[in-house]
């Protein structure tokens, strides 16, 4: 399982990480390597993916076992610090009230950056227009941008992704996969998304994780585990 | 200040024809609200005429100690009322206390210090009553809605956690509007009292005899003392509650409760 790629550093180590929800196991020793790059977790749905991508960035705590980021255990670090270097988009678009800009303002703020409206939102493939627009007249797909938009105006060093097309349908999802791969391409940014779909997982990563029933089955670069 | 009027029993056996136009009502409209009404009338009727003993004691006795007593034994039933309203609120009862016991506190101290009553058990307890009671139900409204909105709000909350912002942060809007609600309705009836409703102790006061005058300055007086109550126990209900959804490592807790 401690399959460690040649030609990248691990960005995350899991090591026999479990975490329960009542009687649920939702995961069950857990362990994994995750490289700097573009690594997917997939699996079929209450396999524990959503729940080990918010463990990455603390919104939540496991059980037991432990993670490390960069090498250094993640219960040691500063929450507030490692959220806003490692950014997580979740399922849902959930923006606050208000325009894109003061969303894309907000986050800049508390990452203490200058906020870049044009760039972040060209990054996730909206027009600079969209700025001034209030969140609650947008699309689902348009909110969904607007979310990578938000979570780019950190200038994060690692994208969590959740399920990031599942409330699109078809040509919204192409165009954010092909925002996603262009990110990969501009941006020096690494990338950990959650898929039901593997031919997805396909498209957008080079590592795959694969969960089943919160268990690890496969850890390793994508032609070993989709093959 | 007022002459005092005598109360027969008879009087109040005759007030519950009115009770029984209610049950009436209830029955003929197949509310099937007689049953509570019934107990309401009794509860009323049970609970007054015992503490109206216990004020009489402690008049008598002019003590400041049974005054306090009396409040800590109101703020205290007073916090596990609203618990009782704010069920989705991990551990409501202690920012309750807390909210209730500080508002109280401040607000009667307040009153004395700028010698607006005299400190003595005349004017504490019903004013002290009418505070808690007052301050009960702004706060028990505001933890109410602050568990409504988190249970709707959990996707934008954490949401907004991941990007680096503190529980305070996160929850900033959601406590300004259970704050707000709390409060609306005082300040909303303080608007619009003398034009659509008198308010209790004014009709109180009138029906005794007293100086219309006098009725309206103390009447003023409460309502002016009830706002600033009713504000610093939602503020701090609220500011202290919100916590308990949150891990000090600034993650929004998973609930079971609700």
């Amino acid at each position: 399982m401690r399959n460690v790629r040649d030609h990248a550093p691990v960005l995350f180590e899991l090591l026999d990480v479990s975490l329960a929800r009542g009687d649920r196991r939702v995961l069950d020793s857990v362990s994994a390597e995750i490289p700097v790059g573009a690594t997917a977790i997939v699996g079929p749905s209450g396999a524990g993916k959503s729940t080990l991508l918010r463990l990455l960035n603390r919104l939540a705590e496991p059980d037991a076992g432990t993670i490390s980021y960069h090498g250094k255990p993640l219960a040691g670090l500063d929450p507030l610090a490692l959220r806003r270097e490692v950014s997580l988009v979740p399922q849902l678009p959930a923006l606050l009230e208000g325009t894109v800009e003061s969303n894309l303002a907000y986050a800049a703020g508390l990452a203490g950056e200058e906020v870049e409206a044009e760039r972040c939102l060209g990054l996730a493939g909206l027009d600079p227009d969209f700025a001034g627009r209030d969140v609650a007249k947008l699309s689902v797909g348009e909110q969904q941008r607007a979310m990578l938009a938000r979570a780019l105006a950190q200038k994060p060093e690692v994208l969590l992704l959740d399920e990031p097309t599942s409330a699109l349908d078809h040509a919204a999802r192409d165009a954010i996969e092909a925002t996603l791969a262009e990110l990969r391409r501009e941006l020096e940014i690494s990338t950990v998304l959650v898929s039901h779909d593997p031919e997805q997982a396909r498209r957008l990563s080079e590592w795959v994780v694969r969960l089943e029933q919160g268990r690890a089955v496969a850890c390793g670069p994508l032609e070993s585990v989709l093959a | 200040m007022s002459t005092s009027i005598h109360v027969t029993t008879l009087q109040v056996v005759g007030s519950l024809a009115l009770v029984a136009i209610a049950a009436g009502v209830s029955f003929w409209r197949q509310a099937d609200l007689e049953r509570d009404i019934g107990i309401a009338a009794v509860r009323a009727f049970i609970q007054l005429t015992a503490i109206g003993y216990v004020i009489k004691l402690i008049f008598e006795s002019d003590s400041l100690l049974f005054v306090f007593g009396l409040l800590a034994v109101m703020v205290l039933f007073g916090a596990l009322t609203a618990r009782g309203r704010a069920k989705k609120v991990p551990d409501a009862f202690w920012p309750l206390l807390i909210g209730l016991a500080v508002a109280g506190g401040t607000t009667l101290g307040l009153v004395v210090a700028l010698g607006i009553f005299e400190p003595t058990p005349r004017y504490l307890v019903p004013v002290g009553g009418m505070v808690i009671g007052n301050a009960m139900t702004a706060s028990a409204v505001a933890l109410n809605r602050l568990g409504d909105e988190v249970s709707d709000s959990r996707a934008r909350i954490e949401a907004t956690l991941a990007l680096g912002a503190t529980a305070r942060e996160a929850s900033a809007p959601i406590v300004r509007r259970a704050l707000r609600s709390g409060m609306i309705t005082l300040v909303d009836s303080t608007k619009t009292t003398g034009l659509i409703f008198f308010p209790g102790t004014m009709v109180g006061m009138l029906l005794a005899g007293a100086n219309p005058t006098d009725a309206v300055r103390l009447q003023l007086i409460l309502l002016y003392t009830l706002l600033g109550s009713v504000a610093i126990a939602g503020l701090i209900a609220t500011t202290l509650a919100y916590r308990n959804f949150f891990t000090p490592a600034q993650q929004l807790r998973e609930l079971d409760a609700g």
